[in-house]
């Protein structure tokens, strides 16, 4: 039994008391003494010359303070990609700047290319209004379509650049022609051309930024929607606005919801802190929700044709992708790695699968800029390797639960060394696959099938056997592969004079639980109550340098710099009990809270040490530093491996083509659980958005470059009616062998591993009604597309 | 949002009088309305409000007609209504989330004439007679577009008189997102004969399906309608269905309607 606020207790998300009864303090809550309200210009067509933008009507207007364009910005740096990709020939990746505001031509509907400030937020939307009216932009042919992207040198998003390609990427490129000799030769081979549907991230607070600053000292500061405080500001700082990083502080406070889009920088926040600046006020901005559709980093949008070459039993012999994968027509921050070094790295999957090529090319388009959304390429990967398997396991007539089994890694063989460039630590993939089959009922199923019949339903039960690469990543590894960071975090553990402690972490909570779990993991560690633990972070100024939270890295990487600087602590508090109890310090022990010479009775508590250690009267003072706070950086030795089964039971109207996902089961490795119900929790909302990727959420443009489905009267996201009961199983554990905890990361795992099994039970259901002639339906998997796949005898 | 004044009259006659002043336009729950000017996709200068006048609220029964008031939000409809006809209680019943529900009105669903909202095919399914400061509008005469009625400009929906038939049902298939009526099907029987409205699918917004009618008065069941289909041509295409799958749908959820009548 896990000790009550301990490690491996299932306790209430402290955060969530001040969350639901709406005590949280986001951006927008926030209202500062003289402070002005910005209002951006967006363009309205997907391409075009800026002719002329004439400010004079809108600098007259009532309440207005400033107008700000790209010609304000064109002397400071562009927001710059982190991940610099080479291209198979080795040529470095196309990287046109990004400026802070459009400048001489916009690239997507929704890219701001100026920005008005003004005492109101009404008199704000009137002068952008104006300024719109004002600005003359000549609009050019869209470029929206990837094929058609690199087909023609005529139109180019950036000028500079004349296929619209990034850059064409190999992985591993030595092995290109192995693989290839593999097909020539291969038993049978499925083919399989797909699309990962682009996704609006749609979180439930909108981007919004203040800027503030300081003439007394000079200093900036930033209060803003991010999931990495520091990474901003380290962006902000050394590539975009040359603000020294000690004159500027970066706050995230509460966060409601991220998914990946607010970690990368966006222009907005440069434009608030030079405001802030000229005008010597506070500067704010809240998105509104048609602009957060428009501007937030989007996700997915890959074109993929997989090829499985394997034997007639079904034995894997290689894999072989080429991906169209779209940019937009701006590098965010990540952009470049998700397609990469996040999706290319797992195609491998769980399998012993001796060849693999991956090939990506990445385009850019005149639509808003893609980058990592919860899952971030691996389930990219996933999609493709789940659904081609599935169709190989249809055309040879192979059992899909068979062939998985023959296909997988085995326990022995770890660590293993994939074709594409991971070593993963553990794992037991028989386990997962078999606890999802217990989970479903299997046995059951054909008379689940049958009852669904007498409704006129089609039932249909789909599998994926998922992996991803987590808990980002080795600085030194991702170095060598072209990151321009580091990738580590890092902790401050401060016990106070009292006994009480204060975490300063480097990771960021925008809804994941870490006021709570990282409490526990204090708690259990140190022996102390975890209502005596606070968690602190998003604040540059309260916090170390850590790189904040996506990758599902807050516990595997900055959980282990947490255990680290406690174990600092608890080794100097050996010393200072070993002092008071006039003992030598080898003989100290700790445990629960409690330091005592070994054998004897002799023990001081932990408040006891905290205490002499800011009040040193009987204290070591000559060879120990007083107080009791120890700081601790943690980069991690390998990225870590959540793997696990997921099992979905649809059923399909066949008269509307409607599909309701009516069981899905989770069997889930994710090594050490530190807190069950929030494990759990994260896996739901994962799950869930695998779902709204499957069946709901449809990013469309036209062929203008319009995004036609930017509202909500249109962008369908899951709703509660959309999604089953989950069936949630966490018992098959391999502890990561490479972290403290023993922990690997779960807040992408749903994300990344139910699509596929959603539309493979689509089609098993199509099938099994008689439609045999439905090999894949594009997601969304909608009631429209079903009913026209079955159209087509 | 622009800036614009606001009116609440308490009385129909006040109402009336402020409709003709310049640029003024009637509120009632405003679930299109306000969401159109906050985008700034509307700017109406004077705003009535209809939802202070007591004598255009309230569900009653006349005979074997009901009677509701235009500006009754549909929570109401859906309650008070259910005993009475249970098919109209339950259509307003579906409509939108709570919210909706509870400040948006029959009157302003019907003049504003959505090509996807559910109320005009209850008021077509049902033959019902629009009743406005004016005159009586019979629903064969009322809608006369997408988003287009017969409404005079300045004129206000009072009532709608709903005869109540022997047996009803509304079914809708959802369009995923917004949740409207993709493609909704009100078949209402009296004894006079039946009558089928579609909505969600046409591009001419609501209107009756004669075939189908004409066979369900030969025989009310589901099978009466086998072989029966609407043309493509005609129908809305967009992001969530083609015309051909909105024509195959206005078939199956007729079919799933008189089913559900009974």
């Amino acid at each position: 039994m896990p000790k009550d606020g301990g490690i491996g207790a299932s306790t209430k998300r402290r955060e969530d008391i001040r969350f639901l009864t709406g005590r949280g303090v986001y951006t927008d809550d926030l209202n500062l003494h003289g402070q002005t309200f910005a209002v951006f210009c967006r363009s309205t067509v997907a391409h075009g010359k800026i002719v002329s933008i004439d400010t004079s009507a809108t600098e007259a207007m009532p309440g207005v303070l400033a107008v700000f364009t790209g010609e304000d910005f064109k002397d400071v740096g562009g927001n710059p990609a982190g991940w610099l990709i080479n291209s198979r020939d080795g040529t470095p990746m196309r990287e046109p700047k990004r400026p802070v505001l459009a400048h001489g031509k916009v690239r997507h509907v929704g890219d701001a290319y100026a920005a008005v400030v003004a005492e109101t937020y009404a008199q704000a939307k009137d002068a952008a209004e104006q300024l719109a009216a004002d600005t003359v932009i000549d609009e050019l042919p869209a470029i929206v379509d990837m094929k058609a992207a690199v087909a023609d040198p005529s139109n180019r998003v950036h000028d500079e650049i004349p296929d619209n390609l990034c850059f064409d990427w190999g992985w591993i490129e030595d092995n290109r022609a192995a693989v290839d000799e593999v097909f020539k030769s291969a038993p049978h081979v499925t083919t399989l051309e797909l699309v990962n549907n682009r996704l609006v991230p749609n979180a439930m607070e909108p981007r919004a930024s203040i800027g503030e600053y300081f003439p007394g000292t000079g200093d900036y500061k930033l209060t803003t929607t991010s999931q990495n405080p520091h990474l901003t500001r380290l962006l902000i700082a050394a590539f975009v606005m040359g603000i020294p990083e000690n004159k500027l502080q970066v706050v995230a406070p509460d966060v409601g919801g991220g998914f990946g889009s607010k970690i990368y920088h966006y222009g907005e926040e440069a434009v608030v802190l030079a405001a802030a600046k000229k005008l010597k006020r506070p500067v704010r901005w809240t998105a509104e929700r048609s602009e957060s559709f428009l501007s937030d980093a989007h996700g997915r949008d890959h074109v993929t044709k997989i090829e499985l070459a394997c034997e007639k039993d079904g034995t894997f012999l290689a894999f072989r992708t080429e991906t169209l994968a779209n940019v937009g027509a701006y590098l965010s921050n990540f952009s470049t790695a998700t397609p990469t070094f996040l999706h290319g790295t797992l195609m491998a999957g769980p399998y012993k699968v001796p060849k693999v090529y991956v090939n990506v090319k990445t385009v850019f388009t005149n639509t808003a800029p893609v980058d990592a959304y919860r899952g971030a390429g691996r389930p990219e990967a996933t999609f493709s390797l789940e659904r081609v398997i599935d169709k190989m396991c249809r055309e040879l007539g192979l059992d899909q639960f068979e062939v998985r089994r023959k296909n997988f890694i085995t326990p022995d063989m770890y660590p293993y060394t994939t074709p594409v460039g991971l070593v993963y630590d553990t794992g037991n993939y028989h386990a997962t696959l078999d606890k999802a089959l217990e989970m479903t009922d299997l046995a059951g199923f054909e008379a689940r099938a049958a009852e669904a019949k007498s409704r006129g339903k089609l039932r249909g039960l789909g599998l994926s056997t998922w992996i991803e690469a987590c808990g980002i990543a080795p600085s030194n590894l991702v170095g060598v592969l072209g990151s321009r960071v580091g990738l580590y975090d890092a902790a401050t553990v401060r016990v106070n004079a009292t006994g009480n402690i204060s975490v300063m972490t480097g990771a960021h909570s925008h809804g994941q639980g870490h006021e709570t779990v990282f409490a526990q993991i204090v708690a259990e560690k140190l022996g102390v109550d975890a209502n005596s633990v606070e968690i602190v972070h998003g604040d540059t100024a309260k916090i170390p340098f850590g790189m904040g939270s996506y990758g599902s890295r807050s516990l595997a990487v900055c959980g282990s710099a947490i255990d680290r600087a406690m174990g600092k602590i608890i080794a100097k508090g050996k010393k200072i009990a070993a002092h008071m109890l006039e003992a030598a310090e080898g003989d100290i022990e700790f445990k629960d809270g409690t330091f005592s010479v070994a054998g004897t009775d002799k023990a001081k508590t932990f408040g006891e040490i905290a205490f002499s250690a800011y009040v040193p009267h009987n204290y070591p003072l000559e060879t120990l530093e007083p107080g009791l706070e120890e700081t601790a950086f943690y980069d991690p030795g390998n990225f870590t491996y959540p793997a696990g089964a997921y099992l979905c039971e649809v059923e399909v109207d066949p008269d509307t083509g409607k599909v309701q996902v009516v069981a899905f089961h989770c069997a889930d490795d994710f090594g050490n659980i530190m807190n069950p119900l929030i494990v759990e929790g994260q896996v739901h909302g994962g799950v869930g958005q695998g779902i709204g990727q499957a069946l709901c959420e449809n990013t469309s443009y036209d062929e203008n470059g319009q995004l036609t489905s930017a509202s909500f009267m249109d962008y369908a996201m899951p709703r509660a009616d959309d999604v089953p009961f989950y069936n949630v199983d966490y018992s098959c554990q391999t502890p990561c062998t490479h972290n403290p905890l023993g922990v690997k990361g779960c807040g992408e795992a749903g994300a990344i591993g139910s699509p596929p099994a959603v539309v493979n039970a689509v089609i098993d259901a199509l099938h099994r009604g008689g439609y045999d002639h439905v090999t894949h339906i594009d997601m969304p998997v909608s009631p429209a597309r079903v009913w026209a796949a079955m159209q087509k005898h | 949002m622009y800036n614009f004044d606001f009116v609440k009259p308490a009385t129909l006659d006040e109402a009336v009088a402020a409709l003709g002043g310049e640029d003024a336009q009637p509120l009632s729950g405003g679930q299109t309305l306000l969401p159109s000017m906050k985008q700034r996709l509307n700017a109406p200068g004077v705003l009535i409000s209809l939802t202070g006048i007591a004598a255009l609220k309230g569900v009653k029964l006349e005979g074997r007609t009901l009677v509701i008031g235009a500006a009754t939000p549909h929570a109401v409809v859906a309650t008070e209504a259910a005993s009475v006809y249970p098919a109209l209680a339950a259509l307003a019943g579906g409509i939108g989330d709570p919210a909706v529900r509870n400040r948006g009105t029959i009157g302003g669903s019907l003049a504003n004439n959505d090509p996807s909202a559910c109320y005009p095919a209850a008021a077509l399914g049902s033959g019902a007679t629009i009743v406005t400061n004016t005159r009586e509008i019979a629903a064969d005469d009322f809608f006369t577009g997408m988003f287009e009625t017969a409404l005079e400009q300045g004129e206000i929906i009072t009532a709608v008189k709903f005869p109540v038939p022997e047996k009803a049902a509304y079914l809708k298939f959802q369009q995923p997102a917004s949740r409207f009526a993709l493609t909704g099907a009100y078949v209402a029987k009296y004894q006079d004969g039946v009558r089928v409205a579609i909505t969600g699918a046409s591009e001419g917004g609501v209107f009756r399906w004669t075939e189908a009618e004409e066979a369900l008065n030969r025989s009310f069941t589901a099978e009466a309608l086998n072989g029966l289909s609407l043309p493509a041509e005609g129908m809305m295409g967009d992001l969530h269905g083609t015309p051909a799958y909105r024509a195959h749908l206005c078939a199956v959820m007729t079919r799933r309607a008189v089913t559900a009548a009974g």
